[in-house]
């Protein structure tokens, strides 16, 4: 199963390679990762996309918690959370194509950020799946590069998660 | 006062009353030593390897409950601490080990003696740092040793290069330490200390299972008096040996791979399986799907992570053993006459224990002449002192040990549980001499794990620590030997150890005292020679070759599967 989780950890230099390796040294992978630090500077945020069945994610869960650098976990499941993710895409854009590749970006509110008489590169944001959605239009019109930033979370409502 | 970081260093090891540190020096602790040269206030020892400097640290902060420190240059004597730091790291030891670093500027540089120990040691410290500022040497040290001894203990390692060693700053340590991200449990929920309390006097076939953690977090005391109090069985492993007296008939002994065949039916049999500070460890389960199947699980652990980890827990409680015990005995203060009524209820259960034991008791079959190992370790037992401390290294003569000494007290037994490290028991005696100069230290070695750090009588002899060490010589790496033999039809690849080394010599070529025995009718005189002798002392006993440790459970079958006889 899917799990978003939040770590909310001291801004300081190790930290990320100390989280990054409870889950390499025991062989499970991170989907992706991303991490910069909060309103309060001494603290960063990151937050781990992975995979695993309960029992996992509860290891990991508490073995998180358990470093000396992790202030608070949160593994979120769906529904309590927005994801977002931003992807820079560039694609091969040439005679009629280009006007179905700026189609598609329109239909994803996605913007154009670079133009060439054969290519265009968007910036496209949105839920991890929208990314998925608008890829899967372009890459039949010829795929050249692709970055994607990995999902950031935040829990829905008004309560917010402080350090 | 404004001093180096070297002196900074040691200011804060006398202030968290550190009185004796195993240390190596080298060119990035240069300033370190020569600071320490006119520093009266620690004894330093210096061990012939790193990797037995750390084992030393740890063998005295197994032995005192202390936080052991070690010292080591960069580079090399970095990452030759490793081994030592993975193995306290394993057991659950306190310690902190500093390591010097080429200057800051270097860091990165491929210097001379470089190493990124900090990234090395990460998946096995709790805790490391790299010290970049001379000004934070006194607030890490500080959270060094707090996170050590705090929650699970376990080892800390600070880097610190040399040109904050040498850079001054002002001398001030902090009173106390306060870290948002780390704050152990140490109170166990109230409400699932009742629910245990009720668990344990609805059961009709309860049994403690009690491993290190009661020995770390000194809850002998509590342990013995509730399960005394409630007449419940107790079985511990390698690492709880010593929290419950052996010699209580409530003793079930050492459990798992190389456990008693009462202990390991008990489990099997259990309705209630009450875990004091142990982690389920694989040589105590054996097969997870069998293992205690009829048993509801309490576990009571600090570290959360050890938790449901393995095996399913029915009731988790998390917190300090000493203060959860500590709790319950007064739950039952309350509880009236239910006490009455569960001792007449279990009753039954302690009767079938009872034929367990009859049956098959611990036992060894005596030969004529041929010395037997386990008699060996009987005869320490009956000619060493009550509160004898005993280290061993790794392999049978280490399950020979647990199995055959009968540990009383905590602290007395110091043994690489989880890591197995060969090569740790000498070291690890010479710690707990270092910590007791006046009680009796005995290493109980294989000639292949003593072969792995004998250097280190050199600095038993040096520094006037007399520790006996006892070598159970079959010449062969007798534990995979062991398993060759069972499992790999006989086919001793690389076990063998034939060349006949003269352990007598050795120890006269080292200043020291060398005993060899190779009857049995031998073995009490030697033993005896050996204590009355002053300073350290080698006592070889030349032991039958092909001695199996027994019972056991063959790796990954269910713990009533025993090989009792082979």
């Amino acid at each position: 199963m899917r799990h978003t989780i939040t770590v909310l950890v001291e801004n300081e230099f190790g930290v990320l390679s100390r989280v990054a390796g409870l889950f390499s040294g025991r062989g499970f992978n991170i989907d992706s990762l991303s991490v910069a630090p909060t309103n309060d500077e001494t603290i960063s945020r990151m937050t781990i996309v992975t995979r695993g069945d309960d029992q996992i994610l509860e290891q990991i869960s508490k073995q998180l918690n358990k470093l000396i650098d992790v202030i608070k976990v949160i593994d979120f499941t769906d529904g309590e959370v927005v994801e977002r993710e931003m992807a820079l895409i560039k694609v091969t854009a040439e005679d009629s194509a280009r006007a179905e590749v700026l189609r598609i970006a329109d239909i994803f509110r996605a913007k154009i950020i670079d133009v060439t008489p054969k290519s265009f590169t968007i910036e496209a944001t949105g839920a991890p799946a929208k990314i998925d959605a608008i890829l899967e239009l372009l890459r039949p019109l010829g795929l050249k590069e692709l970055v994607r930033t990995g999902p950031v979370a935040i829990g829905r409502g008004a309560k917010a998660l402080k350090g | 006062m404004k001093m180096t970081g070297a002196r900074i260093l040691l200011e804060c090891l006398k202030r968290e009353g550190v009185d004796t540190v195993f240390g190596y020096p080298g060119g990035t602790v240069i300033n370190l030593y020569d600071e320490l040269f006119s520093f009266k206030d620690i004894r330093h020892i210096l061990p012939r390897h790193e990797q037995a400097g750390v084992h030393a640290a740890d063998g005295f902060a197994r032995a005192t409950g202390r936080v052991g420190v070690a010292i080591a240059t960069s580079g090399p004597g970095a990452t030759n601490t490793v081994t030592g730091i993975a193995t306290a790291y394993m057991d659950s030891i306190p310690l902190v080990v500093i390591t010097g670093q080429v200057p800051t500027a270097l860091i990165g540089n491929d210097a001379f003696q470089e190493v990124d120990i900090i990234g090395i040691t990460r998946p096995c410290t709790k805790h490391n740092f790299l010290v970049k500022d001379v000004k934070d040497i006194a607030t890490i040290i500080k959270k060094a040793f707090y996170i050590a001894r705090t929650g699970r203990p376990g080892p800390v390692l600070v880097d610190l290069p040399k040109d904050v060693q040498i850079a001054t700053a002002e001398f001030e340590y902090p009173e106390a330490i306060e870290l948002r991200s780390y704050k152990p449990t140490v109170e166990g929920h109230p409400k699932q200390i009742e629910k245990a309390v009720s668990m344990l006097l609805a059961a009709k076939k309860p049994v403690m299972y009690v491993g290190g953690g009661a020995i770390s977090g000194d809850a002998a005391g509590e342990l013995t008096a509730l399960a005394t109090r409630l007449h419940i069985p107790v079985t511990t492993t390698l690492m709880g040996l010593g929290s419950f007296p052996e010699d209580n008939p409530l003793s079930l002994k050492l459990l798992g791979m190389h456990g008693t065949y009462f202990a390991n039916m008990a489990v099997t049999n259990c309705d209630l399986l009450v875990a004091v500070g142990a982690r389920f460890d694989d040589r105590v389960t054996g097969k997870i799907a069998t293992f205690a199947p009829h048993a509801k699980i309490i576990h009571m652990d600090v570290d959360p992570t050890s938790i449901r980890k393995n095996v399913r827990v029915d009731l988790p409680i998390v917190g300090q053993v000493k203060e959860v015990l500590g709790r319950m005995l007064k739950s039952l203060d309350e509880s009236g006459d239910k006490v009455a009524a569960f001792h007449t209820a279990i009753e039954p259960w302690l009767a079938e224990i009872e034929g367990w034991k009859q049956k098959h008791p611990i036992t060894y079959k005596q030969a004529s002449t041929v010395i037997k190992p386990q008699f060996v370790i009987q005869k320490l037992r009956e000619l060493s002192d009550p509160d004898a401390i005993v280290a061993t290294d790794v392999g049978q003569h280490q399950m020979w040990t647990a199995q055959f000494f009968g540990f009383r007290e905590p602290r007395t037994l110091l043994s690489s549980g989880g890591l197995g490290t060969m090569g740790f028991g000498l070291p690890a005696a010479m710690g707990a001499q270092a910590a007791f100069p006046n009680r009796q230290v005995i290493a109980v070695c294989g000639d292949g794990g003593f072969q792995m750090n004998l250097q280190e009588v050199a600095t038993l002899v040096q520094n006037r620590l007399p520790v006996k060490i006892v070598i159970l010589n079959n010449n062969f790496l007798g534990m995979v030997r062991q398993w060759q033999e069972l499992f790999f039809d006989k086919r001793y690849s690389q076990t063998c150890m034939e060349l006949p080394i003269d352990f007598i010599k050795l120890a006269e070529a080292f200043g020291a005292k060398g005993f060899q025995a190779t009857k049995s009718d031998e073995v009490e005189a030697t033993i005896k020679k050996a204590f009355e002798t002053p300073g350290p002392v080698i006592m070889e006993f030349k032991i039958a070759r092909e001695e199996k440790v027994l019972p056991m459970v063959p790796a990954g079958a269910s713990l009533n599967e025993m090989v009792l006889n082979a």
